[in-house]
């Protein structure tokens, strides 16, 4: 519609002519801290609890699905597509259906079941963040719509902070079309400022780190 | 409710303080030397992007558009609030939409969206818990991070018995329990979402959205079209930006190194994606920006990054609150963007009432010397009186002012006679019987204060002479 209108606008105002070379921005300033697996996973606990999340360490991989099934114990659960989660037998846990592919489908189990079971693409030990990327593997709303959030990730996923993810992921939406970052359960203080949990998100928050 | 209204509403009053307060506690403790030794530095390379991106706007708009594009998306280059809804209408139209959820957004505040939408017969439902009360109370919001700020939980209760027709409910983690059942319903059967914009990335064509309670998220990816509508301000050059901008945005407004939801998008849903949205479009906002970007003097008005951390320190926010602000932007940035947006004249007052205390640019996070752009608003405005003789009075009662002050004799006499009159701690000259008009509004709002028992003059007088 303005386009054009308000591309030229914006050069009238700022004396610029269409094309005209810009001067190099500032340099990007990412800094590169060096923490050894314990101090980001001392690091990474320490933060997602003081926001009411739970860390759970798995000393193997069946260490980690009784995590998970004793998680969900009674309750439903969609499983995102991710091959760890089924690597590690998750998806054949009672309760548990997959997400699969359809979209549709996908949505419907995400806004019936209890719990939302995914991995990550990294964690942030900083931050307590999860690092969540859409793709067949994630599906959006699984770690979205269910009132509980697990999420079982590698220790090798675990990296310092936003500074490296972006250090490793210059484009973080080049190769897919979200990414979002998790750090804790949803929460409001909307009405007089007092903290509640799980207003639009879940709200509770785990992590498995296997 | 009228500035004074509001100074004499001592809830009121505890609300705003508190709330501000801890805020401010919270930014504090995130930035203390401890915990972040590179904060000033990190604003001053904050300040310095969004200096080279606002030097260079239009580069960027390109650049970004070229990768919105090249990821599936559009982007709508909307010159004011009429051509925003008039494209919201036409593809409302085109896809038989109806119901659109909403999350926070100021800009969509700034050109009255909602109420547009309305008028056209679409129902726009605001899922942010404070926009959604503020929404249903059909009220501005009181502060650009917390636009709920002003209300307790016993109105709350009110409105959702009149609104939603649930029974009454007074405990606050069960009226939020009310929103999230009311406001998923909505999220489920919505056709479109729309989001503002806390950042826009050209090199990656990328929308930020930044927010704690998973609204936006929802907002984004559960219905099948996405709009994003912001400021063409918003936009930084690289995603690796965002490790600094990411880090002061969330610590300046509430002390969080990361809120809750960081989402950081582009595009509908790609190839082999299991969900997400099926269209992706977003709405650069010009609404007056090009003409402010044409002033370098105050151009970096456009740096805001809308941390709401200005407010939350004001002096004068903090007794007034947001509703006595012209516009939906209120404290010092407010300030300073209605004249510039509105029109200088509009409410030539507003950059008269501060104190210029300077806490504004010393919290800001992208630096914006709030209090210099405001001094040449002041003058601007006094000019412009000038040129149109307006404000003759007030300058005539000044100049009084100022021989008198070069006559010591004059000004020692009116001293004694003020020490007399001043019985009352200087109110009875807000109280003088002058009919209604500019001097009476002048004096309203002025206090004397007590003159001491004796005058600095005296005591000097009566040393010199021991
Ligand atoms: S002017 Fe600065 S302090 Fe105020 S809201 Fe904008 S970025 Fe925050």
């Amino acid at each position: 519609m303005s386009r054009e209108f308000i591309l030229g606008r914006v050069r009238s105002a700022l004396d610029r002519k269409t094309g005209q070379v810009v001067p190099p921005p500032p340099p990007v300033w990412l800094l590169d801290t060096d923490w050894t697996l314990e101090e980001k996973l001392a690091s990474f606990k320490e933060k997602l609890e003081r926001l009411a999340g739970v860390v759970h360490m798995a000393d193997s991989p069946e260490n980690a699905r009784e995590i998970v099934a004793s998680l969900i114990t009674g309750k439903t659960a969609v499983v995102s597509n991710a091959t760890l989660l089924a690597d590690l037998g998750i998806t054949r846990l009672p309760g548990v259906t997959v997400a699969g592919q359809d979209s549709e489908q996908s949505r419907k189990l995400c806004a019936e079941c209890s719990f939302g079971i995914t991995g990550a693409a990294f964690a942030l030990a900083q931050t307590g963040t999860l690092v969540m990327r859409a793709n067949s593997q994630e599906a959006r709303l699984v770690s979205l719509l269910p009132p509980l959030h697990v999420a079982v990730v590698r220790k090798e996923q675990l990296i310092v902070d936003l500074d490296e993810l972006l250090t490793k992921i210059p484009k973080p939406v080049e190769d897919s079309s979200s990414m979002v970052l998790i750090t804790g359960p949803s929460r409001t203080g909307d009405i007089e400022q007092i903290l509640v949990r799980g207003v639009h998100g879940p709200g509770v928050v785990h992590v498995v780190f296997l | 409710m009228s500035i004074q209204e509001t100074l004499q509403d001592s809830k009121l009053q505890l609300a705003i303080y508190t709330a501000t307060g801890r805020l401010m506690d919270h930014r504090a403790n995130a930035i203390s030397p401890e915990l972040l030794p590179r904060y000033q530095e990190m604003r001053q390379h904050a300040h310095d992007l969004k200096k080279h991106t606002i030097e260079n706007l239009d580069h960027y708009m390109e650049e970004f558009e070229k990768n919105v594009i090249a990821h599936g998306g559009k982007v709508v280059f909307c010159k004011d609030a009429t051509e925003v809804s008039d494209f919201i209408l036409r593809l409302a139209k085109e896809r038989g939409a109806h119901l659109f959820v909403k999350s926070k957004s100021m800009t969509s505040e700034e050109i009255d969206l909602n109420e547009r939408m309305e008028h056209h017969g679409l129902e726009p439902v605001e899922t942010d818990l404070g926009e959604y009360i503020i929404q249903l109370a059909h009220q501005k919001p009181y502060h650009i991070v917390a636009p709920a700020l002003h209300m307790t939980r016993f109105q709350v209760a009110d409105l959702f018995t009149e609104k939603l027709g649930v029974p009454r409910e007074e405990v606050i983690e069960e009226q939020t329990m009310i929103a999230r059942r009311v406001l998923r319903e909505k999220f489920l059967a919505a056709d479109i979402g729309i989001t503002g914009a806390n950042f826009l990335v050209a090199d990656s064509g990328a929308v930020v959205v930044v927010e704690n309670e998973g609204n936006a998220r929802l907002t984004s990816s559960a219905p099948k079209i996405h709009i994003a509508v912001a400021g063409m301000e918003k936009l930084i050059p690289r995603a690796q930006d965002l490790a600094v901008m990411l880090g002061l945005l969330g610590r300046s407004a509430t002390g969080q190194a990361l809120t809750s939801y960081t989402s950081i998008l582009s595009g509908p849903k790609r190839p082999g994606e299991v969900d997400g949205p099926e269209e992706f479009y977003v709405v650069l906002l010009d609404a007056g920006r090009t003409k402010l970007l044409e002033d370098p003097e105050k151009r970096e008005s456009l740096y805001c990054i809308r941390c709401g951390a200005c407010l939350n320190h004001c002096p004068v926010y903090r007794k007034i609150g947001g509703h006595n602000y012209p516009w939906v932007y209120s404290g010092p940035i407010g300030k300073i963007l209605a004249p510039q947006f509105k029109g200088l004249m509009a409410d030539p007052w507003l950059p008269f009432a501060s104190s210029l205390c300077g806490v504004c640019a010393e919290v800001c996070p992208v630096k914006i010397d709030i209090p210099r752009v405001l001094l040449q608003l002041r003058s601007e405005i006094t000019e412009e009186k000038q040129r149109t003789n307006q404000g003759g009075l007030e300058r005539l009662a000044f100049k009084a002012f100022a021989w008198a002050m070069r006559r010591p004799w004059i000004y020692e006499w009116g001293g004694m006679m003020g020490a007399g009159l001043l019985g009352n701690g200087g109110r009875w000259i807000s109280e003088l019987p002058i009919a209604p008009g500019p001097v009476k509004a002048w004096l309203s709002q002025r206090h004397l204060p007590a003159p001491a028992v004796r005058s600095f003059r005296e005591q000097w007088r009566a040393r010199r002479t021991k």
